[in-house]
């Protein structure tokens, strides 16, 4: 099956779980190709030949320099329609999933969202997709070519194999109403302590806390276990924690050795940003909080009793 | 000033939901509620109105004729009428069944603003706005933690992975709030009793054109091919805070030898 896996790049950086798709297409035994957008795209595609892109695709337009989707949609559209692709892969993130969804209605294609795996089944592709709060995973098709994936943050590891690539530039006709939305300005944001994509442990607050000074419970906590502190987007987005700390869709992945979880309902948006930690703790007062379907020990209760008795208690074994 | 704010009727969360296994579709027979996240919308689209002076909000969704109790949830709010597309026909739509559906209702109410909510609380819904924008060739500002209008265009704040965009677009153009971008308020006694008195319009596809054969299961582009257990987790417990709950975790933290 003849498959092209877009790969997202950032300021020259190919996006990782775009990377984690394009191997998993490779080991699937597809026949795969690449399309790179954007600024620096000529740099990023030079690198995907190790990862096992047999050709990759490469257009960089002014139209294609801010991360706006609707011009990506123009590129993409074009590309497909020329070499007949007949699988189109996506890695979720903010940008992307817009590009696939527009591209889904541009192509008049079906499009299979949020899945966890790819693989092939009796030669045709099939996806995974969780549903009803990860309770069920539904095996997902497609009637029709071309067929759109659009993977979940995480789903695949990047997996080196080593190979050449051949970079094709191609100039992308990009419609006028697609440029109508214009970037303006970036604001960037950069992390205080350490950086919670590095850190072993973990303590993450979220609107259960209360209130933005309750995060002092939180910080106790991280200190006493040497770990960082992180946060959910509702409690970033309401100004109480800074972005660089936020887990989620939005923010960071991490994969600590131990996430306490403290007034963390658990929401889809948390759970991907997380969900491969080695050891999940959770305390949170609703015992219906998702958070808890997917924890390894769970504590249904009020934070600020429980949370600064063990912070106390860790304190005590270790100067004892 | 015309601003349409696309809803969608889900289970309600308090309910168990599950899976038709018949049909392989999600079994939408029980109570249902308004997404939580398209009353972000909707509040986003109440506080434009609020602040001009000459401004309609109106609410489009499609689902089972049932949906018009979640939409009058939204009326409630303070919108002011809401039109629900309802057919047997549009049942087990794909993201393009769907967006032929959503976007046939918004060329004939031709809206300055069109927004939706994030992604709905069963399990589709977070990519349907960038479907719906590329019919109607409108731009498209999703993620938005802010929202501002001036002077014929749009404003918007989106966070990303990698920080904050600030965007514009002229209008018209189709926007798509985050959860976190208001504090939804909730319905006032005097605007529940008022929301039956509001326009309610259900309709069904041939009055707003759109064949049978480009939605529904049968305009379907994507299947369902079998439901599966998900991979199970560790053994994992759960206990009631008491006195001994952070000794427990403790516990729990050295027997995983992480401290």
């Amino acid at each position: 099956m003849s498959t092209v896996v877009y790969v997202e790049q950032h300021e020259g950086e190919a996006q990782r779980d775009s990377l984690g798709l394009l191997s998993q297409a490779v080991g699937l035994g597809l026949d795969v190709c690449a399309v790179v957008l954007g600024e620096q795209a000529a740099a990023v595609a030079a690198g995907l030949g190790a990862l096992g892109a047999k050709r990759v695709f490469v257009a960089d337009s002014p139209a294609l320099a801010p991360p706006l989707p609707q011009a990506r949609v123009d590129a993409l559209e074009g590309l497909i329609s020329e070499h007949g692709f007949e699988n189109v892969l996506f890695a979720s993130s903010v940008l992307t999933a817009d590009v696939a969804a527009g591209l889904a209605s541009r192509l008049r294609a079906g499009l299979n969202w949020g899945l966890v795996d790819l693989h092939v089944d009796g030669g045709q592709l099939v996806g995974t997709q969780p549903a009803l709060g990860d309770s069920v995973f539904v095996d997902v098709g497609w009637t029709s070519t071309p067929r759109l994936a659009l993977a979940r943050t995480g789903a695949f590891e990047p997996k080196d194999v080593g190979g050449d690539t051949e970079v094709i530039p191609f100039e992308p006709e990009i419609a006028e109403w697609s440029t109508r939305a214009t970037l303006l300005d970036r604001e960037k944001t950069v992390g205080e302590g350490p950086a919670i994509e590095e850190a072993e442990i973990i303590v993450a607050g979220g609107r259960g806390l209360g209130a933005p000074e309750h995060f002092s419970v939180v910080e106790a906590l991280a200190a006493e276990l040497g770990g960082a502190v992180a946060a959910t987007r509702a409690v970033v987005d309401a100004g109480w924690y800074p972005y660089s700390t936020q887990v989620g869709q939005t923010g960071k992945t991490v994969t600590p050795k131990l996430y306490i979880a403290c007034g963390i309902s658990g929401a889809i948006q948390h759970k991907v940003g997380m969900q491969n930690a080695n050891v999940i703790v959770a305390i949170n007062k609703d015992k219906n909080a998702p958070i808890f379907d997917y924890s390894d020990f769970g504590v249904i209760g009020d934070l600020h009793e429980v949370i600064p008795k063990l912070t106390g208690l860790v304190r005590q074994q270790k100067s004892g | 000033m015309k601003i349409a704010v696309c809803v969608k009727e889900v289970p309600d969360t308090s309910a168990s939901k599950r899976i038709d296994p018949g049909t392989l579709r999600l079994d939408r027979s029980g109570e249902g509620a308004l997404n939580l996240g398209d009353t972000n919308a909707i509040e986003a689209a109440l506080r434009i109105k609020e602040s001009s002076t000459d401004c309609e909000v109106v609410l489009i969704s499609m689902g089972p004729e049932s949906a018009i109790n979640s939409l009058r949830k939204g009326l409630a709010m303070g919108a002011d009428r809401a039109a629900l597309v309802s057919d047997p026909g549009a049942a087990g739509s794909d993201i393009v069944g769907t967006t032929s559906v959503l976007a046939a209702v918004l060329a004939s109410e031709a809206p300055d603003l069109t927004l939706f909510g994030q992604q709905s609380a069963d399990s589709d819904g977070a990519v349907l706005w960038a479907a719906v924008a590329d019919r109607l060739q409108q731009p498209l500002m999703s993620q938005a933690t802010n929202l501002e209008l001036e002077s014929g265009s749009a404003k918007v704040k989106r966070q990303t992975e990698y920080g904050y965009d600030l965007i514009e677009a002229p209008l018209p153009c189709v926007v798509a709030v985050s959860d976190g971008i208001n504090e939804p308020r909730y319905p006032s006694l005097k605007g529940i009793m008022g929301a039956k008195k509001k326009p309610q319009e259900i309709v069904g596809l041939e009055s707003i054109g759109v064949s049978a054969e480009e939605t529904g299961t049968a305009g379907s582009r994507t299947e369902v091919r079998a439901l599966n257990d998900p991979p199970a987790r560790g053994e994992s417990q759960v206990i009631e805070a008491d006195g001994e709950a952070a000794a427990r975790v403790l516990a729990f933290l050295n027997e995983k030898k992480l401290i």
